[in-house]
């Protein structure tokens, strides 16, 4: 079933437009990565399509009883979030606060679900201690933690291994695996990193500044990576 | 008389128990807000509103306005609504939008209590609007009702939206992803500290207001790990702050608002150190 549709879509900042034309779907179950080199639009394809910006021209389809409220969203690191005082439970738990409406208070079962995924990601030791304090790895699987409080049906993850060391983006890659293959969760992740994407990912959207590719990574590792010589 | 005796006395007074009221109230309310627009990096919007706060009463001043606050509230909202609605498609930048806008009402204010005013001691009411030296000891039974129900108002706004300001303080972008209204909980926040400013200004005047914002969260901020303990901390530290600025100031004679201000920093040069010497250790 199709969750996400892309029709024609132009993307751009201030009358330019880095990305134009995209065309692709995402459907239930699916593992897309999105990869290009950096400044091709990547990152604000992502935000468009969690509509934190607007595209330019075209359409975008939420099907299959998609809703924004289902979404989980692990966005890149802010400078904001550097010295914040925030316990790692208080940020797992914000990312219940869609479900809450006006409700002012988080419920058992909300609470329940925030230690369920603490305790998925095996952060569960660290649920009282000050997120500012931890490693990266860490902090990128409170995020997690706190996107998968959210997601119903689909993930979308803007370069979650960034600055990671090599173990940590190791362990990274094998959780997402795992999300998508055993939980059955639709993701949709931006990276720069081609290979972990070919063995990773079901299907492939390449931007380039030139020519852009949609297919199954199968594909992609045979056709266009071998024409461009990207690998 | 040794010193609580002298104590007693003032505070059989009504117009004493009414300034410390209101000054509780005020400053439990200016360090709750404090907490997430510094982590905002929104202190300086603070800043900017409490000299539009300044202009607002050199306006009622020269109207001749009984309540000033009716007018100084409604305009501190809508220039925080509109500063922070402008987004960051605007040509001119943030921080240089809000310094054009906080000198302008300076100038524009002490220009229109000079040209326009009635009054005999222009230099006292100016200095009284700037560093609220004594205003906070001539309020009204009126004025101690209206600033007593807005704090209650704003302490319950912060309360039912607690988890709703830490997420917008926390990551805008994700809430808004996943299908929340983080715009408006921004709009909220900024209404709430246009208030927030308009009732400081009274206890502290308008230069020293975000002084009581700012400094009680920073305190906060060095020691305490997590949003809530921070939060419960800032307020603490505010109202310590505020009743023992006071209180000195009604034994001794010194200014109000420069007092309070004071103790504030005294505490967060106390937490810095304090902080510094914990994380040493860890």
């Amino acid at each position: 079933m199709t969750q996400l549709t892309v029709d024609g879509v132009s993307l751009g900042y201030d009358g330019n437009t880095i990305v134009r034309d995209l065309t692709f779907g995402v459907n239930n179950g699916d593992y897309l990565c999105i990869v290009g080199e950096n400044g091709t639009g990547k990152s604000t394809l992502l935000k468009t399509l969690l509509g934190l910006h607007k595209q330019t021209a075209g359409t975008i389809g939420l099907g299959g009883g998609s809703k924004r409220a289902g979404f989980g969203y692990l966005p890149q690191q802010k400078d904001i979030q550097k010295d914040f005082p925030a316990s790692v439970n208080e940020i797992v738990l914000s990312g219940c606060l869609s479900g809450c409406g006006l409700r002012p208070f988080y419920t058992k079962k909300e609470k329940a679900l925030a230690a369920e995924n603490l305790d998925k990601l095996g952060i569960a030791g660290l649920a009282d201690r000050c997120y500012r304090e931890l490693s990266g790895g860490q902090q990128q699987r409170v995020l997690l933690a706190r996107a998968l409080c959210a997601a119903k049906t689909m993930i979308f993850l803007d370069e979650p291994v960034a600055g990671l060391d090599p173990q940590a983006t190791k362990e990274m890659y094998d959780t997402i695996f795992a999300l998508n293959h055993d939980g059955g969760m639709t993701v949709v992740m931006v990276s720069h990193d081609i290979s972990a994407a070919v063995e990773y990912a079901s299907h492939i959207l390449h931007i380039g500044k030139t020519s852009c590719f949609f297919g199954s990574s199968a594909e992609y590792a045979r056709d266009f990576v071998r024409r461009e010589g990207a690998l | 008389m040794n010193i609580f005796e002298k104590l007693a006395y003032y505070l059989q007074f009504p117009f004493v128990q009414y300034a410390l009221i209101v000054g509780v109230l005020t400053a439990l309310c200016a360090a709750l807000l404090g907490v997430p627009l510094v982590l905002k990096r929104y202190s300086f919007i603070g800043d900017g509103l409490s000299h539009v706060a300044f202009g607002g009463m050199a306006i009622a001043a020269v109207i001749n306005l009984t309540d000033n606050l009716y007018l100084i509230m409604p305009l501190t909202v809508v220039v925080a609504v509109f500063l922070l609605s402008r987004g960051s498609r605007a040509k001119i930048k943030g921080d240089a939008a809000i310094a054009m806008l906080s000198v302008g009402a300076l100038a524009f204010g002490y220009f229109l209590m000079n040209t326009f005013t009635v009054s005999s001691n222009i230099a006292g009411d100016v200095c009284t609007s700037l560093f609220g030296s004594t205003s906070i000891l001539t309020l009204t039974t009126g004025d101690i009702i209206l600033c007593s129900i807005m704090a209650v108002l704003v302490i319950a706004v912060y309360i039912v939206f607690y988890n709703k300001i830490f997420a917008v303080t926390f990551d805008a972008d994700f809430m808004q992803a996943t299908g929340m209204r983080s715009k408006a909980y921004e709009v909220l926040i900024a209404v709430v500290i246009a208030v927030v400013i308009s009732l400081a200004m009274r206890l502290v005047g308008s230069l020293l207001t975000s002084a009581l914002i700012v400094f009680p969260a920073l305190s906060a901020m060095r020691i305490f790990k997590s949003f809530r303990s921070a939060v419960i901390c800032s307020a603490a530290i505010s109202v310590f702050c505020a009743v023992f600025g006071m209180l000195v100031s009604i034994l001794w004679g010194t200014p109000v608002g420069a007092t309070i201000v004071m103790t504030d920093i005294a505490v967060f040069a106390l937490f810095y150190v304090g902080g510094m010497t914990i994380r040493r250790r860890v």
